[in-house]
């Protein structure tokens, strides 16, 4: 029996004026799939990303999540159909407790009780049980991007989208990080856009390379990092 | 703990609400007491706007629109219907109709802040000079003209169950104010369910809101149109104080005020601009009394200085103030227990 398809792209292009970011892309994810979305920079991840969001709305082509066509959709319809979104820049309610945080999350899709039990489990699963009643805006940049990531495994979301879940992180970190995204992926399917080679080495089991807006090839690791079009496109230069 | 400190807070606020809500006829002149039915409704009005400003952070510049609106359409109302509840009802009605109308089109169209801050100004502006030149005998709603600049009369409240039975001052200052506690204790509550957690968050991050699968527009509409119908209640209060009611409440001048008690009171909190709004109000009639300074210079002074040594209120000054305060203490009472514990551990005989 074949996989289901929980994300799927057909000819998705994305236009800034004369700027061509994505150019007729056809991605498909599988259940249960963790993806790593990689590229130099302006290769369009990030615009492929948001188009799978509904931060932006594609030029043409169509996505689909499951069965649903979320062309145009808003985020808020996007992450209603049950997806978990971080985004690269931490979007944290700077101004209000983490355990507020991750409650606000919680309480979208279940009630007061129920949510405060999640949001407990949540922080401690993340080790952020002990600064709990911080705000969010004092905390360190890893300690905010994992209160995002809480905030996203909080609402036990079936498919998550993350950009940059490691951004700006210490090794150390970076590694718990990989830990709790194999956690996330147990119950999950994934799409993550990184640029930490190591980190993605970690974690995934299939990379799609992003090259001048368009998917220049879907692989493993192992092939991709071998791969000598891969090494060009990275380094600009032949070896 | 917090949570604690500001309930006790809350139940204190409402002890010194009906102390004054009962005791104040006794002690104040008539005269007093009118005035400050009328401060009553600027402070609900400075209420209204720290709710949608200070929780929702929709810069509401014309807040007075929906004030004004109440104002007219309870005084308009009362003068036809010959009874004043039903007036009253029907103006906060259609204060919060028009904050919903006025709201939709700004969040459905995604409207900025400083945009938002515009547009409700000239919202309010275009309300002002429409009603200026309502001067003649057509301008006339069932029986009740419209008056121009000099405006209309507003029937004092009466009787729900007694149209014919009017309220003296003294007792539509009791309205007035337990409006205000009622007013005051519902946004406590508003702030503190989940849909306030929410328009707080959206205050915070909106694109974060959104990521969560809240629909940040609706939302903000809800708590706009909350606003608005406060306001309106406002302008209900401010007409029995008064006793007209004129072009005048939407001005430029009460609009600006308005911004400038929640920014003296406290922007994120309740209770600031509402003493703000009280502060303010009697340190104008102060001024009036006297002629060696300018009102509005004086005003002006005022939020100079605030927006540069206190720009987030006084409220909030005087609660990070004794929250350290109390931290401090704590810290100390902290450390002697430790000096206390590692005292005795040194007692103890070494093995």
């Amino acid at each position: 029996m074949r996989r289901e398809v929980v994300v799927q792209t057909r000819d998705l292009s994305m236009r800034f004026g004369g700027v061509v970011a994505n150019d007729r892309v056809n991605f498909d994810l599988y259940a249960g799939e963790l993806r790593c979305l990689i590229g130099p920079n302006g290769a369009g991840k990030s615009t492929f990303f948001k188009c799978l969001t509904g931060q932006l709305k594609p030029s043409e082509g169509t996505v689909m999540i499951r069965e649903q066509d979320t062309t145009g959709y808003d985020t808020h319809e996007v992450a209603q159909l049950g997806v978990g979104i971080k985004t690269q820049i931490p979007n944290v309610f700077d101004g209000l407790t983490v355990e507020e945080n991750v409650l606000l999350s919680c309480r979208r899709w279940y009630g007061a009780r129920r949510a405060q039990t999640l949001t407990a489990e949540t922080l401690e699963r993340v080790r952020l049980g002990d600064i709990r009643q911080r705000t969010v805006g004092t905390l360190a940049h890893g300690q905010r991007q994992w209160v995002e990531l809480a905030m996203v495994m909080a609402a036990q979301p079936w498919l998550v989208l993350l950009d940059e879940p490691a951004a700006g992180m210490t090794d150390e970190e970076t590694v718990f990080t990989a830990d709790l995204i194999r956690e996330i992926n147990k119950t999950a399917s994934m799409i993550i856009v990184e640029h930490d080679m190591n980190f993605i080495r970690s974690i995934a089991n299939k990379v799609t390379v992003f090259h001048r807006g368009a998917i220049l090839i879907e692989d493993t690791m192992d092939v991709i990092s071998a791969d000598p079009l891969v090494r060009e496109v990275y380094l600009g230069h032949k070896h | 703990m917090r949570q604690r400190h500001e309930n006790t807070a809350l139940v204190v606020l409402g002890i010194v609400g009906l102390v004054v809500m009962f005791a104040a006829p006794h002690f104040l002149q008539l005269f007093t007491i009118i005035n400050l039915t009328t401060a009553i409704g600027l402070a609900l009005l400075a209420l209204s706007l720290g709710l949608v400003w200070g929780h929702g952070g929709i810069l509401c510049f014309g807040q007075t629109a929906f004030f004004g609106v109440g104002a007219y359409v309870y005084a308009v109302a009362a003068q036809n219907f010959g009874e004043t509840t039903g007036a009253a009802v029907l103006a906060i009605a259609a204060a919060a109709a028009v904050a919903a109308i006025l709201g939709y089109f700004m969040f459905y169209g995604r409207i900025s802040d400083v945009y938002l801050g515009v547009i409700t100004l000239t919202v309010t502006l275009i309300f002002f000079n429409l009603l200026r030149r309502t001067s003649g005998p057509e301008y006339k709603i069932g029986t009740a003209l419209l008056g121009g600049f000099n405006g209309t009369t507003a029937p004092p409240l009466s009787l729900p169950w007694d149209g014919n039975t009017i309220l003296f001052p003294h007792q539509v200052f009791h309205v007035a104010m337990g409006a205000l506690i009622v007013a005051y204790f519902g946004c406590v509550w508003l702030t503190r369910s989940h849909f306030g957690r929410v328009c707080i968050a959206i205050r915070e991050n909106e694109t974060r809101a959104e990521l969560l699968g809240y629909d940040a527009r609706l939302y903000k509409l809800g708590l706009f149109t909350v606003g608005g119908g406060l306001a309106g209640l406002a302008g209900i209060l401010i007409a029995n104080g008064i006793g007209r009611v004129t072009p005048d409440l939407f001005n430029l001048s009460y609009a600006a005020q308005t911004i400038i008690w929640v920014i003296v009171g406290g922007r994120g909190t309740l209770i600031g601009p509402v003493l703000g709004a009280f502060t303010i109000f009697w340190l104008a009639s102060w001024l009036g009394t006297q002629s060696y300074f300018s009102i509005n210079i004086v005003l002006g002074i005022v939020m100079i200085l605030f927006v540069l040594l206190l720009p987030r209120g006084v409220v909030p000054a005087l609660i990070d103030l004794t929250g350290r305060w109390t931290r401090r203490k704590m810290s100390q009472r902290e450390r002697m227990r430790a000096r206390r514990r590692t005292g005795r551990r040194a007692m103890q005989p070494a093995e």
